[in-house]
């Protein structure tokens, strides 16, 4: 019989939790394939220079060197596509320069790959590498974001005018109508912000490990990655030129992505071609110095926001003007995040008509810039939130009260925002009122009564956010300029005796799909968790999916698990039917019992099964043996998880430091699978919005240095830096387009809590005239901002 | 990822791992995390940064928790090393199940430097209040759980449940 804690809603135990805790996980750098070599890339350690020769000879004829790369040995083979084509609002697309695996002429940004050593061991290789001859012309660095589109910048790709790779507008028809909105209206709250530039920073270094089967012309990839058939169709298809069936992609377990694993990185391509032209395996670790200046970074955007409302505090009208970073080369989804990613999010949780978002897409002699947990919905969300908290101070009303006169009411959805995107459901009065609950805002008063008593200062910042999550509608992505579908599989193969593997395209790297997934299966059919295994991770053995990233895996990837699962059922009501010698109408699944209605006629589960694969008593003449059934499932919306959330600090007047005292949470992600694992995602998405607000930048100096390329440099949260955490999932409006009501719960931890933990900060600042500090809130800034306003 | 040899020159080291004796000629310049790894399989050793600042790394050597990659294996010569694989003894196995039953962990790969950490800390008589199980956790990195979760773990184990 089946263990009812084991279905939707149970705090399951994590199964992967053992292997884990015993060193029995396989990542990808634990593959050590027999006679393989080792990459070590040479890499531009300058931002931008003309690339004029490249000697190898003295390196070649180092111990150990098994072969050096150049661009040359590249001659033919694609440069790394870009997934998105945007088009710009007068119509035109977007700038799409080149991105070869190796520099090409040029190098664009520190970390730029110039040549490889394949060398017998990695100390080899490194020897080498310092013994190649590179002469570089060096070019002025085009960094700082406003300087690179004010006209007469350096030029990153010559061909790319003004450095703009483009100008979008959105909602371009609406473009007068906001101007003339906000020229009337009552009042006009305006903010400038800085999104700070992020390094995402899994704690696993990628790894590419590269392998090619001569007898067969099979290459395999093993490599760090969240999405592996994405990985095998751009590379397949745009790079390497090598049909699917003769390309196996491999993911195994992965050590954390927050999206800066999606994308394909020119290390993957390289082990892939390199394994085949060396006819060995080669294998390229990352050290986290390299990462620093090669794994995509996240944000980067430079924002003016203008909010007009009138004189009871409605939002009456809504325009940004935003420079997006896009560094020296298009990433895989670089050019969807500041667009479709976050001007279709720009309505929040409000009722505002009127929005428009305009988006300078900037290429500077940086690192790429691409999605990183949230991407482009961190960034609507914190202007948004900002703005809203910085016009409830100049208007005098309480944020929560401005935040509620303006919320969307549960009567109005499905709601068409004026963004192009339609929220099913939510109840954002009901989650602001939880969070007020939950984070004792009525005892506020008396806790900044006690802080100052003490000379500290106080602040309680709040923030609600929505994002989109459940990626995607292909056809609608279609149409914004996806180059890809965002439909998710699944293969459920029930086993001759009952057990069952599910093969989905999802993928896992940390959040606990080896536990959610057969809760669901095990629900749908009533047997035990225990009996459902998932299959993950490679595109040998899973049908063609998408990957993990946006919110999606149990809103997409979970719904073709269901799809799936219920042709399974419709498949053994026949069988079972049969077997009963009963109408198949008459037939109930419940408790992994097949039963016939009003009767005491009844069969296992597993025996079911036993016939599907030993069909000696079965319906051959209409229903094939076996049991096992794929779907493919679209979805026909997003998702729109939603929450408010709650920080709260006290400030030292005397160094600027900030302490969060208190963090609360309270999300509508729809029905909810895990419980554990929810609040898992929630606390660790909170742990980088913290990290994002207080602590980390990745900065550059003028010359295109990174001058936070390491753990010594760049400030991530540690344990004693962050608070407790509130959370709270109970108010649920289930997601109406998809069976289980699922909305994602991913991101919103890194959504919410930025805007909530500067709220806090500018609120405890507001008595001293400080109406906004850029993130990182460091104690230096906090202490220059307190002390510049007073 | 052996290093040159003859670069390098080569060392014997023996030691004992997880209650195994060992005994290898390797070249001198290799990190214990590197020798666990290449050389014995161990790899559930993790780098994360290799400059000694994010503690994926951290193993026991003489009972004491290390960075695997800012230590020699040389200097690692004659002594009782214990990796996660060989963490089985009654307080490993406490973490281990308090890990899973508090969701103290998720991609995993820092888990073992965590294990490692807090278990030094506990044998040296971790007080069960949070702001001391942080302190003691503060030289490691975690970028899912945000910590609360390995904290509530630790206190399981220490028996400070209810500690704030």
């Amino acid at each position: 019989m089946p263990k009812d804690h084991d279905g939707i809603g149970a705090s399951t135990k994590r199964r992967e939790d053992v292997r884990f805790l015993s060193g029995a996980g396989r990542y990808t750098d634990d593959i050590n394939l027999r006679g393989q070599a080792y990459a070590y890339f040479l890499r531009s350690s300058v931002a931008h220079g003309n690339l004029t020769s490249i000697d190898t000879a003295e390196a070649e004829a180092m111990p150990g060197v098994v072969r050096i790369f150049t661009a040359k040995d590249f001659e033919g083979v694609g440069g790394l596509p870009c997934g998105w084509q945007v088009t710009d609002r007068f119509g035109q697309p977007m700038k799409e320069p080149g991105h070869p695996v190796l520099a090409t002429g040029k190098v664009r940004h520190v970390g730029d790959p110039i040549a490889v050593v394949v060398a017998e061991s990695l100390a080899e290789a490194k020897d080498a590498a310092e013994a190649i001859m590179v002469d570089i012309d060096e070019l002025p660095a085009v960094i700082d974001m406003k300087a690179a589109v004010a006209g007469g910048a350096p030029l990153v790709h010559d061909d790319v005018e003004n450095n703009l790779c483009y100008d979008w507008g959105f909602v371009e028809e609406n473009r007068e109508a906001v101007d003339a909105a906000i020229r009337g209206a009552h009042h006009v709250t305006t903010l400038e912000l800085v999104n700070n530039r992020l390094v995402a920073n899994p704690m696993e270094p990628r790894v590419a490990v590269g392998d090619y089967d001569r007898t067969t012309g099979e290459h395999t990839l093993y490599t760090t990655s969240q999405n592996p058939h994405v990985i095998r169709l751009l590379m397949g298809a745009f790079v390497l030129g090598i049909p699917e069936h003769k390309l196996r992609v491999v993911a195994p377990d992965v050590g954390g992505g927050f999206g800066t694993k999606i994308f394909h990185y020119a290390e993957e391509a390289f082990c892939t071609f390199a394994a085949k032209a060396v006819n060995r395996p080669v294998k390229w670790t990352c050290d986290r110095s390299e990462a620093f200046i090669t794994d995509c970074h996240g944000r980067d955007h430079v924002t003016k926001i203008e909010l007009a409302l009138d004189a009871e505090g409605k939002f009456l009208a809504l325009r940004t003007d935003t420079l997006a970073n896009m560094g020296a080369y298009l990433s895989t989804f670089a050019p969807s995040v500041p667009t479709w990613l976050h001007g279709t999010l720009m309505a929040g949780n409000y009722t505002t008509p009127l929005v428009y978002v305009n988006v300078k897409a900037v290429f500077t002699n940086t690192v790429p810039v691409d999605a990183y947990r949230g991407a482009g919905r961190p960034e609507a969300t914190f202007q948004l939130e900002r703005v809203i908290d910085k016009a409830a101070r100049e208007l005098g009303i309480d944020p929560i009260e401005l935040r509620r006169r303006n919320f969307i009411k549960p009567e109005q959805f499905p709601y068409q925002t004026p963004v192009a995107v339609v929220y099913d459901t939510g109840n954002y009065h009901a989650t602001m009122d939880k969070l007020v609950e939950i984070a004792d805002v009525a005892g506020f008063p008396a806790r900044r009564a006690a802080s100052e008593a003490k000379g500290k200062l106080r602040g309680l910042g709040i923030a609600h956010y929505i994002e989109a999550c459940g990626i995607a509608p292909s056809q609608l992505v279609g149409q914004l300029g996806a180059r890809a579908g965002l439909y998710e599989s699944a293969t459920v193969r029930v086993n001759a005796t009952g057990s069952i593997s599910v093969y989905t395209g999802s993928h896992s790297h940390g959040q606990g799909h080896e536990t959610t997934f057969p809760q669901v299966v095990a629900e749908m059919l009533g047997i035990d968790a225990t009996q459902v295994d998932i299959v993950h991770g490679d595109t040998s053995k899973i049908p063609m999916g998408m990957g993990t990233y946006g919110s999606r895996s149990i809103a997409v990837g979970g719904t073709a698990m269901v799809k799936a699962t219920e042709k399974i059922i419709a498949k053994a009501k026949k069988i079972a039917a049969h077997l009963m010698e009963a109408a198949e109408t008459d037939v109930e699944l419940a408790g992994g019992q097949f039963s016939v209605k009003g009767t005491d006629k009844s069969i296992a589960w597993g025996d079911v099964c036993l016939a599907a694969y030993v069909p000696h008593n079965y319906p051959l003449e209409s229903i094939e043996p076996g049991l096992e059934e794929t779907a493919f499932y679209d979805p026909s919306n997003f998702t729109y998880p939603s929450g408010g959330y709650a920080c709260e600090v006290e400030v030292d007047p005397d160094t600027g430091k900030v302490e969060i005292l208190a963090f609360s949470a309270a999300d509508d992600f729809g029905n909810v699978i895990n419980p554990m694992i929810v609040s898992g995602q929630v606390h660790g998405g909170i742990a980088q919005g913290i990290g994002q607000a207080l602590l980390e930048q990745a900065v550059y100096d003028e010359n295109g240095q990174l001058l936070t390329g390491s753990y010594m440099d760049y400030a991530m949260p540690r344990a004693d830096d962050v608070p407790m955490y509130a959370v709270d999932h109970s108010c649920v409006t289930p997601c109406t387009h998809n069976p289980l009501g699922v909305k994602g719960c991913g991101e919103a931890g890194a959504i919410g809590s930025p805007p909530a933990v500067v709220n806090a900060v500018v609120d405890a600042l507001a008595a001293r005239g400080v109406t906004h500090i850029d993130m990182p809130l460091t104690p230096a800034r906090v202490w220059a901002a307190m002390n510049a306003a007073g | 990822m052996t290093p040159d040899p003859e670069a390098a020159g080569t060392v014997r080291v023996q030691m004992a791992v997880n209650g195994r004796p060992v005994n290898a000629e390797i070249p001198a310049c290799t990190n214990l995390a590197d020798f666990l790894r290449g050389e014995l399989g161990l790899t559930g050793t993790h780098l994360g940064c290799e400059h000694g600042v994010c503690g994926a790394c951290t193993l026991m050597v003489d009972g004491a928790a290390v960075r695997g990659c800012l230590m020699l294996a040389v200097q690692a010569d004659g002594a009782e090393v214990t990796t996660v694989e060989g963490l089985d003894d009654p307080l490993g196995r406490a973490l281990r199940e308090a890990f899973v039953a508090r969701n103290a962990l998720q991609c995993g790969f820092c888990t073992p430097g965590m294990l490692a950490t807090l278990r030094e800390a506990i044998g040296a008589g971790l007080v069960p209040e949070r702001a001391a199980v942080r302190a003691a956790l503060s030289g490691n990195f975690c970028r899912c759980t945000g910590y609360e979760a390995i904290v509530d773990a630790a206190l399981d184990v220490i028996g400070g449940r209810d500690a704030r």
